[in-house]
């Protein structure tokens, strides 16, 4: 008891403090890559390479002046910013990220909860940080701030529903919950979950980048629209906060894509890692590789943003109830009468074969949505028609 | 499309610009290894790209003559000339009848650099510079007195000169 009591108050100061420094690292990188890509340097003078500007950052931050609208409802304006950060940081309590590490009193696992609920666990909690959004823009007493605040909560219930069913084909191919056992499932296949669930991939990432606020969703924040949208009234600490609560988010969403789909903290082409004695060396290096999957879909997320311009409100919403989730639907239940024909008539187990055959139907259906999609067929939105 | 109007080809029904976002990806990665445009400002003033013109009006300079005094005659044509009103002139006169100004002060936040003080100076003395790193700690270090104007050494601006208008 008193070893898993040190072990896990031990991970939680060391994932927090990681997940703090990543935040802070993440904010330099999306302003160096969102420079690079517009053939600019980006910010490259406080320390090597701009390493230092989050610090400066934070600094500032902290010295700002703390402003409060007249006629804002003061105890939900101070309750917001922490109602949206607090389940930023929660929800990456559920996800592994190394193989176990031995220690001399004990194996210790490398999660800091793994909770058997897990995946379910991180639903609840991501969609809890909504309040946050939708509290900041009510007790703001702003318009601009409150259509912030009910966009997101619109953007949030509409998502959720295509995040949670494309989450649904993941459960029944890994037929658990606990995220340690969805791994342990693609490392004994040998095969991750994104060769047999490549749509269910997509659509999963589609909706995190919706859940996340993130362009070409970022509609709660607007800045041509809505000024700041929900975050209009907000200045220095209580500002900073919901910045780390998005990036944060995107953290969590990036970690768990990896886990669902890329095998988490798993080594690809290799079995020494989850087989065997756990031993300092594996775990150091299954951490590298898990995060190196995460930073994948952080760069990802960085690259579209910079790449893709804001939806609008009807697009969004057409794009997640009448794509999304239909296609989520069908998906479910076509895999679902595929993994059922394997399993009871082929009498496979999920494995290496059971992965690729999946894997194929998936590619079908990805041309066939492609096909879909593609009806209207432009390339670029400036193409001068010829003269008639 | 006699006058050469572009007209956009838009979608006429709801399509998903899926390729359209996999092209734009694309060129957005491609930027990222590209090189890049900024210069450095502190260390790098000019690159081959970008360096100030030969025409840029900024801070004055008044030029010496061979003995260091100001070649400023005090005829009066610069304050007068001056739409801002920002050079105040008192003029002297030494024993042997030259003039000179005793008092020759402007005023760098009133000016609009405009020019024409340069362009109206009989002796040539008094010139816009090629120059623009002005900071002060203190708002009175703004108004440049002749000592100062004397002891600049940044580059003069040359005018334009309507036989020649795009200066070559």
């Amino acid at each position: 008891m008193t070893f898993f009591l040190v072990s896990s108050i031990i991970k939680v100061f060391i994932v927090f403090n990681l997940i703090m420094v990543g935040v802070a690292l993440l904010t330099l990188l999306e302003r160096r890559v969102c420079a690079w890509m517009q053939d600019r340097l980006g910010p490259n003078r406080v320390g090597p390479q701009g390493i230092l500007q989050p610090a400066a950052d934070g600094l500032k931050n902290f010295l700002k002046e703390e402003t409060a609208p007249a006629m804002a409802d003061k105890t939900l304006f101070v309750l917001a910013p922490m109602v949206s950060f607090v389940p930023a940081l929660l929800t990456f309590g559920v996800i592994p990220f190394a193989s176990p590490l031995p220690t001399k009193w004990g194996v210790v696992p490398m999660v800091v909860a793994d909770l058997p609920v897990g995946f379910l666990y991180i639903l609840a909690i991501s969609s809890l940080g909504v309040y946050g959004i939708v509290l900041a823009g009510w007790s703001s007493n702003n318009k601009y701030a409150l259509l912030g605040g009910l966009r997101a909560s619109a953007q949030m219930i509409s998502y959720e529903i295509a995040m949670g069913m494309s989450t649904v084909a993941v459960l029944l191919l890994a037929g658990n919950v606990t995220l340690s056992q969805v791994i342990a499932q693609q490392q004994l296949a040998h095969a991750w979950f994104v060769v047999p669930l490549t749509l269910a991939f997509i659509i999963f990432f589609i909706s995190a980048l919706a859940e996340t606020n993130r362009l070409p969703f970022d509609l709660p924040e607007a800045e041509g629209e809505l000024i700041a949208g929900y975050h209009t009234e907000y200045s220095s600490m209580k500002f900073s906060m919901f910045y780390i609560a998005e990036y944060s988010n995107m953290v969590t969403a990036s970690a768990l894509m990896a886990t669902l789909f890329f095998g988490g903290w798993d080594i690809p082409f290799t079995t020494w890692d989850s087989t065997g004695e756990p031993t300092v060396l594996k775990t150091l290096l299954t951490l590298a590789a898990f995060s190196a999957k995460t930073f994948v879909f952080l760069f990802t997320y960085i690259w579209v943003r910079w790449t893709l311009p804001r939806f609008r409100y009807d697009q969004l919403m057409a794009l997640g109830w009448k794509v999304l989730l239909p296609l989520a639907l069908i998906y479910i239940t076509i895999l679902a009468t595929a993994i059922w024909f394997i399993r009871v008539r082929l009498g496979w187990d999920y494995g290496a074969g059971m992965a690729w055959a999946l894997g194929g139907i998936n590619l079908v259906l990805l041309i066939v949505v492609a096909w879909w999609l593609d009806r209207g067929r432009i390339v670029s939105g400036s193409v001068p028609q010829e003269a008639a | 499309m006699a006058i050469g109007v572009k007209v956009m080809k838009r979608p006429t029904k709801q399509t998903s610009y899926l390729r359209a976002t996999l092209k734009g990806m694309a060129l957005t990665f491609s930027h990222i290894l590209r090189p890049k445009v900024t210069m450095q400002y502190p260390e790098e003033k000019s690159s081959k790209d970008w360096t100030l013109s030969s025409r840029w009006r900024g801070t004055h300079r008044m030029l010496t003559d061979e003995q260091g005094r100001a070649k400023c005659v005090a005829c009066g044509l610069c304050p007068q000339i001056c739409p801002a009103n920002c050079i105040k002139l008192v003029p002297g006169e030494d024993e042997e009848g030259h003039r000179y100004p005793l008092i020759y002060e402007i005023d760098e936040f009133r000016c609009i650099f405009c020019g024409y003080c340069q362009e109206v100076c009989p002796e040539e003395a008094i010139h816009v510079g090629v120059h623009y790193e002005n900071s002060e700690y203190s708002r009175d270090r703004f108004v440049y007195d002749l000592e100062r104007l004397t002891a600049q050494t940044h580059p003069v601006s040359t005018l334009w000169d309507p036989s020649d208008p795009k200066g070559e």
